[in-house]
């Protein structure tokens, strides 16, 4: 039996779990100057010895194909140059997917969580994400009027680059400068004019400019890789590491929380955790908690957490924990434009990802036949060669010798790549449940995950697939592969966007919700919840943004509460 | 990563006075220019000579097989050195050492080389054979729908080769060379040239 320690000091707060959420919590209540904890599962992170930014792939013997070649055989977690120690699968902590269902689950651990590699892409939901008009889905407690005022706060902290556009898919923020476009972007854009699709310069969090104490960007577009310099936004590195500053917070690496343990009045009152190193049971006890494990992982503390009072698990009278569980809707496709092949040499390099994007465009349109909308992501340039860089020209061009030579050389930089980020509806067939048959390694009763693509989302992919066709065309360019299956057209696996969400929802009624709009547990006065798992559906617009501008106001909220004595 | 690249990385990190331990992390903050100098160190790092390569996972005869079949593949030209120069063969044999799979792959497909040539040629290897006879062969696998029948195995093989080969070569000084990649470096300013931007629009349907 491991050894149960209960004696610990009482903190303020405990928040589980160092991403976005768990980030913004820290701040913001030691900025108050709240006790924190703060319980990571994954290690400690040190940028300088955990980042592999500007590494050439001949500086590591395999090159980045893994020690064992896994990258050759398809057994590659994650790119081996990418900051997150993150898995779709970790042996230690599995997950299962009930027979017929498919779900593939990304965690990060490490402090920051997905946070140090992520996309950093910023869009702010719409009014119309909030109170959707057609009534697929429910509305939000909130209006877009109410969280503006909070994604300002959230992008004057992450700093974000973007122009203002006026257009009522893409609302406008408090933006930093945005960054050139590169040459195929500038044809993606001329494409895009030619077929009525808006093009806007995108909204990443890099810094354009020096704010908040950390340096301008040194566009080397390595940002996956994690940045040294902290000019791509992290919550590790811009909200962690200044709030241990304040001497106002404890980090608690290593620590897999496995129940919230409540009292007789129902209130959370501590911690239960497994010290993984030690393998030692531990209690942390504390005022109030702040969940923000990622969206399914919060869902699991919640659901493991039962005791008399909460038999379903806490905060779950409603029984919708674990429900309304959603993954944007995702198909990707490239193109090679004879225009860009043989390009002047220069360093495109930049922002990582893309320096321009299309938001939704189709507002209201009648003609379309899928409910809601995408945005899409641009790809392309002339990227550091890497392990596989060129394994599409190789099988394309065939053959061998000089003619193989001239072919790759003439085609580097000539292909573009478009990914459709779309938004699901929610539906009753795509959920978590504690799985009754299986525990991970420390004895914490794992996922099982369902999920269902509806034909809403299969038919927003063959409308992306006839969208990217057409830009690449316009362009005078040719589509790569093959045409995509018709049954799935294409869609992404469940869950392999790295966007779940909705999982532990906040609506106004009790008994159709978990949480109220601070994202405070209905039946738990001193829960919060602060990651995408409070967020009532899905829009095409990545969540991180919102979680931070969601977790800012709850914990404004959790701050005053606490000072007012009502948690 | 190799032990040289870590410490002298780390020694530049010191050497610009900034320490990205935890403790002080809040204030980690870089210059670009400081930057440039953590890009530069890293790339002064590259490979050192190390005398000639001991092949680890190959035998000497199979060794040789491969680094003519690179050489074959991506030669040197009025560009660039090619992918024998590059080193594949030892990336590809490196690999061979630490997984059984791959390295099933290549003595199974080098094997295979020899013994087509052998068929062909009374009893020759691939590496004894004349040039001509090396390439007759290889026209036969290169191309997935013009392949022989009962070649199939050599066209699995050669598809193998061939996109790992153009990882090594693609992958090394040479190769990053050969490509014009000019990246990896610190940037105070991101700036397009007006004649690229120029050169694509010209030749695009947009001009």
């Amino acid at each position: 039996m491991p050894e149960i320690i209960r004696k610990s000091p009482v903190f303020d707060v405990v928040v589980i779990g160092s991403g976005a959420g768990g980030g913004t919590a820290v701040k913001v209540l030691t900025d108050h100057g709240i006790d924190v904890a703060l319980l990571e599962a994954g290690p400690m992170l040190n940028p300088a010895r955990d980042f592999r930014e500007h590494v050439w792939p001949y500086q590591v013997d395999h090159r980045g194909a893994g020690a064992h070649s896994e990258l050759y055989f398809g057994r590659q977690q994650w790119g081996f140059f990418a900051a997150p120690v993150g898995y779709w699968d970790i042996p230690d902590e599995p997950y299962t997917a009930a027979p017929g269902n498919q779900f593939r689950w990304f965690r990060s651990r490490i402090l920051g969580g997905r946070t140090n590699h992520y996309g950093r892409i910023s869009l702010r939901f719409a009014d119309y994400d909030f109170q959707p008009e057609d009534g697929l889905s429910d509305p939000w407690p909130v209006t877009y009027a109410e969280m503006a005022p909070w994604y300002d706060k959230a992008e004057g902290l992450i700093g974000v680059t973007g122009t203002r556009e006026g257009l009522r898919t893409a609302p406008d923020g408090n933006f930093l400068p945005p960054i050139e476009p590169r040459v195929h972007e500038v044809l993606i854009q001329k494409s895009c004019r030619k077929l009525g699709i808006p093009c806007i310069p995108s909204r990443m969090a890099m810094l354009t400019r020096s704010i908040n104490g950390r340096a301008a960007c040194h566009y080397c577009g390595q940002c996956g890789r994690g940045c040294i310099t902290a000019s791509a936004f992290s919550s590790s590195q811009a909200m962690i590491f200044p709030a241990m500053k304040t001497g106002k917070l404890t980090v608690i690496p290593g620590a897999m929380a496995r129940e919230l343990v409540t009292d007789g009045s129902g209130r959370v009152t501590a911690v239960s955790y497994v010290d993984k190193a030690t393998r030692t049971e531990r209690q942390i006890r504390c005022r109030a908690a702040v969940v923000a494990a990622s969206a399914c992982e919060s869902a699991r503390l919640l659901l493991n957490s039962r005791s008399l009072r909460f038999p379903n698990g806490l905060a779950n009278g409603s029984s919708v924990v674990g429900k309304y569980l959603s993954d944007s809707v995702g198909y990707s496709l490239s193109g090679n434009v004879p225009a860009l092949e043989g390009l002047p040499r220069h360093n495109s390099d930049g922002i990582d990802g893309m320096h321009v994007y299309v938001p939704w465009w189709l507002l209201g349109d009648r003609r379309k036949i899928f409910p809601r909308g995408y945005h899409i992501e641009l790809g392309g340039g002339f990227r550091m060669p890497q392990i596989g860089s060129f394994h599409q020209a190789c099988a394309a061009l065939e053959g061998y010798g000089k003619r193989l030579k001239d072919g790759i050389r003439e085609g580097y930089g000539a292909e573009v790549s478009f990914s459709g980020r779309g938004e699901m509806i929610p539906n009753r067939n795509s959920y978590c449940e504690i799985d009754p048959e299986r525990v991970d390694a420390w004895g914490i009763p794992v996922l099982r995950f369902h999920f269902e693509w509806s034909e809403n989302e299969i038919n927003q992919v063959r409308h992306m697939h006839q969208t990217f066709q057409a830009i690449i065309e316009t362009m005078g360019g040719k589509v790569n592969g093959p045409v995509p299956d018709p049954k799935t057209a294409g869609i992404s696996v469940p869950g392999t966007i790295i966007h779940e969400a909705g999982t532990v929802r906040m609506g106004t009624d009790p008994a159709r919700s978990a949480l109220n709009s601070y994202c405070q547990a209905h039946e738990v006065k001193n829960l919060f919840v602060c990651d995408a798992a409070p967020f009532v559906s899905q829009p095409d617009k990545n969540v991180t943004l919102s979680i931070v501008a969601f977790a800012w106001r709850a914990n404004e909220y959790l701050a005053e509460e606490m000072r007012k004595g009502n948690v | 990563m190799s032990e040289t690249v870590d410490r002298s990385r780390r020694e530049w990190l010191r050497h610009i006075g900034v320490s990205l331990s935890l403790g002080t992390a809040a204030n980690s903050v870089l210059t670009a220019q400081d930057a440039h100098h953590v890009h530069e160190a890293v790339a002064a790092d590259e490979a050192v000579s190390k005398g000639p390569y001991l092949p680890k996972a190959l035998t000497a005869h199979e060794f040789a097989t491969l680094e003519r079949l690179s050489d074959l593949i991506l030669p040197a030209d009025e560009h660039s050195p090619g992918a024998l120069a590059a080193g594949a063969a030892e990336f590809i044999d490196f690999l061979c050492s630490a997984s059984d799979e791959m390295k099933r792959i290549y003595t199974g497909g080098l094997g295979w080389l020899d013994g087509a040539i052998r068929r062909r040629n009374q009893g020759q290897t691939f590496l004894d054979a004349a040039p001509d006879r090396q390439t007759a062969l290889l026209d036969a696998i290169a191309w997935r729908e013009s392949a022989a029948a009962g070649m199939e195995a050599g066209v699995e093989f050669f598809g193998w080769a061939r996109k790992m080969v153009a990882d090594a070569f693609y992958t090394s000084p040479i190769g990053i060379r050969d490509l014009g990649y000019q990246g990896n470096r610190a940037m105070s300013e991101f700036h397009v040239p007006r004649e690229a931007i120029d050169y694509a629009i010209e030749r695009s349907p947009f001009k």
